[in-house]
């Protein structure tokens, strides 16, 4: 059985359900692929067992491209490549180059994270997403679970599983 | 798992569950827009057209169309231009403020104000462009980029300077958050469209989503992106107003030159934001049936801030009066002495009634929970916000350190012209915004109908 193609959805309705549900099925040993829910449910990474984002070292690090291009062009082009006399300062004086500096980090900051975060998700204008129930965008819960993985356990158990920690609707997806 | 105590008001009232936050919220996009919105856009593109006409003339002309003289340099362009800009800080502070903060008051409200911070941004950049004269040459003139001078770089030292970075980059990161915020709500049309079989809307909203999926891990990082950029915002948003404070406050003018300039520019500017919000936000909620999402609970809690905004607008009126006085600077003192009993003394008197004393009202309870007399209130500190910053403007240009150049100031109808279109833009932009997007973030408010709405409370006062 190939994987990423043959998938059993279990539909919930609630998110509290979810996250005692999510709880009850990785406890039966079952491999979960993702939940799809329209929401951000709280505690759900801990529930599924993710690492915490590293994006927050993705923003510092644009973030402190965004200083140090800031600082360098503002102290080469005013100190070094064309010196003015302005109010009789030091060439290259730091306090005016402070809003500069801090506007660039917060600019080059957002950009970045914003940019990694969409690929990292793979996000983009022109992907169709692989869409296990219509409803999860709605009102529900959609939890997928990839049978290629959990060959070990049997279809309707799985099935079996997903009723009993809470889900409404048992399903199944078939991509080509 | 959300708590929220059973003696708050309901943030979301009439029983809605998940699914109707989806319907009620969508449904604006889905159907054709009521006559209403039609008569609305009509007038604004009207008011757009013709300000176009005025802008093309000053732009064809000069800006000798304008009203300024040799002594007041500086009039209606820059005061309007502070007044968009500090219009548009409402939106990032209930977005990003009040989300550090946790108020999830914000939920229902926070899509259309910083839709407002967007385009009231747009509005304000465009005074100082055209007021170069050659606005095509605004980016070139205004950016540190290689020219054939030598290269003549731009002057870091100032504060216009400083604007140019603090107002690009606020309306670039603003814009950011808020696509950011609408990515999931864009796949919920997606998916309806799938359902509906309008094949068409299905495949712009998708693209509009970036192919949304709303996965646990997606959602994971879109919280972690969403919660860095309002801790972005936060600072950026005092950093814009406070620099805007200090193209006046950097310079040696009397009634310019002064310390507290920053902390009153931001109170000021969240002060007139919060009048604009509601005052689109009452007209929204009517227009679109929304008065379950954006409740007169809402309508009080930015009430509430409204009064400490003013009250600090006040204090700041009355410290400012009183160091002119204190300092002993005759040039300071004349300034104030000028403002307050000058040929522009109206201006002055009409600052202080709309902004110091009419938001005292909402100290009523009666006041503060009433859609009309916070409908009336909001306009008025709105007109009372404009006033501050032309009697900043004017008043302390127009007399001149010598009394032969003393003048007035007398508007042309290119100076209004311009300022109706920016209100033509402002509204057309919004009513558009309105129609074609979800304007409450469906996403947030589904995460909060179950701890918040009537129902809940109900059975936890049980």
């Amino acid at each position: 059985m190939d994987a990423d193609k043959n998938f059993i959805v279990g539909v919930f309705d609630d998110e509290e359900v979810l996250l005692t549900g999510i709880e009850k099925v990785r406890g039966n040993g079952v491999k979960i692929h993702e939940v799809y829910s329209p929401f951000p449910v709280h505690g759900i990474d801990d529930a599924l067992g993710y690492k915490r984002s590293r994006l927050p070292i993705a923003a510092f690090l644009f973030g402190m491209t965004g200083t140090s291009i800031a600082l360098t062009m503002q102290i080469w082009m005013l100190g070094y490549d064309w010196p003015m006399i302005i109010g009789g300062k030091n060439f290259a004086s730091l306090p005016p180059f402070i809003p500069v500096t801090f506007e660039l980090t917060v600019l080059l900051s957002a950009l970045g994270m914003v940019g990694t975060f969409f690929i990292v998700s793979d996000m983009k204008p022109y992907k169709w997403p692989r869409q296990f129930d219509i409803r999860s965008t709605d009102d529900k819960h959609i939890m997928a679970i990839d049978l290629a993985k959990n060959q070990s356990i049997d279809k309707t158990v799985l099935g079996k599983i997903l009723k009993d920690a809470g889900a409404s609707e048992v399903n199944e997806k078939n991509f080509e | 798992m959300q708590v929220s105590s059973s003696i708050r008001d309901p943030l979301i009232t009439g029983g809605k569950t998940v699914k109707d936050v989806s319907h009620d919220i969508s449904r604006h996009v889905e159907n054709k827009p009521a006559n209403l919105w039609y008569l609305a856009m009509a007038i604004s593109v009207s008011l757009l057209a013709y300000g176009l006409y005025c802008v093309w003339m000053v732009l064809w002309n000069g800006i000798g169309m304008w009203g300024l003289n040799k002594t007041v340099g500086w009039a209606w362009d820059i005061t309007n231009f502070v007044w968009w800009v500090g219009i548009g800080h409402a939106g990032t502070l209930i977005s990003a403020i009040l989300l550090l903060f946790r108020q999830k008051w914000r939920m229902s409200i926070n899509r259309a104000a910083e839709a407002m911070t967007i385009f009231a941004v747009i509005c304000a950049a465009s005074f100082p462009l055209i007021h170069m004269g050659r606005l095509w040459l605004g980016f070139y003139w205004a950016l540190p980029l290689p020219n054939a001078f030598g290269s003549l770089w731009v002057n870091f030292n100032s504060p216009l300077l400083w604007d140019v970075f603090a107002i690009s980059t606020y309306f670039t990161v603003s814009l950011v958050f808020w696509y950011i915020g609408l990515i999931p709500d864009f796949a919920v049309i997606r998916d309806r469209a799938v359902v509906q079989g309008n094949n068409l809307r299905a495949a712009i909203y998708n693209a509009l989503s970036f192919g949304w999926q709303g996965g646990a891990k997606t959602w994971m990082r879109y919280e972690s992106v969403a919660l860095i950029l309002a801790g972005l915002s936060t600072p950026l948003v005092l950093s814009v107003h406070t620099i805007v404070s200090m193209d006046f406050a950097t310079s040696v003018i009397p009634g310019w030159h002064t310390t507290i300039f920053p902390p009153y520019f931001v109170a000021g500017a969240i002060f007139s934001g919060f009048a604009m919000v509601l005052t689109l936000l009452i007209v929204t909620r009517r227009v679109f049936k929304l008065e379950d999402y954006i409740t007169i609970y809402h309508i009080e809690l930015m009430n509430i801030i409204i009064i400490v905004t003013g009250s600090i607008v006040g204090i700041a009126y009355i410290t400012e009066l009183f160091i002119a006085w204190y300092s002993g600077v005759e040039y300071e003192g004349y300034a104030f002495y000028n403002r307050v009993s000058g040929p522009y003394a109206w201006a002055y008197w009409s600052m202080m009634t709309c902004n110091v004393i009419s938001p005292q009202l909402f100290w009523v309870k009666k006041i503060r929970t009433s859609i009309v007399a916070t409908f009336v209130l909001s306009i008025v500190v709105n007109i009372g916000m404009w006033f501050e910053r032309f009697v900043i403007i004017v008043t302390s240009l127009h007399r001149d350190y010598v009394p032969s150049s003393w003048t007035m100031f007398h508007p042309t109808m290119y100076d209004i012209g311009e300022y109706l279109f920016t209100f033509g833009l402002f509204f057309t932009a919004f009513f558009l915004f309105a129609k074609f997007f979800p304007v409450i973030n469906m996403a947030e408010v589904k995460s909060i109908v179950k701890s918040s709405s009537e129902k809940t409370n109900q059975d936890a006062s049980h």
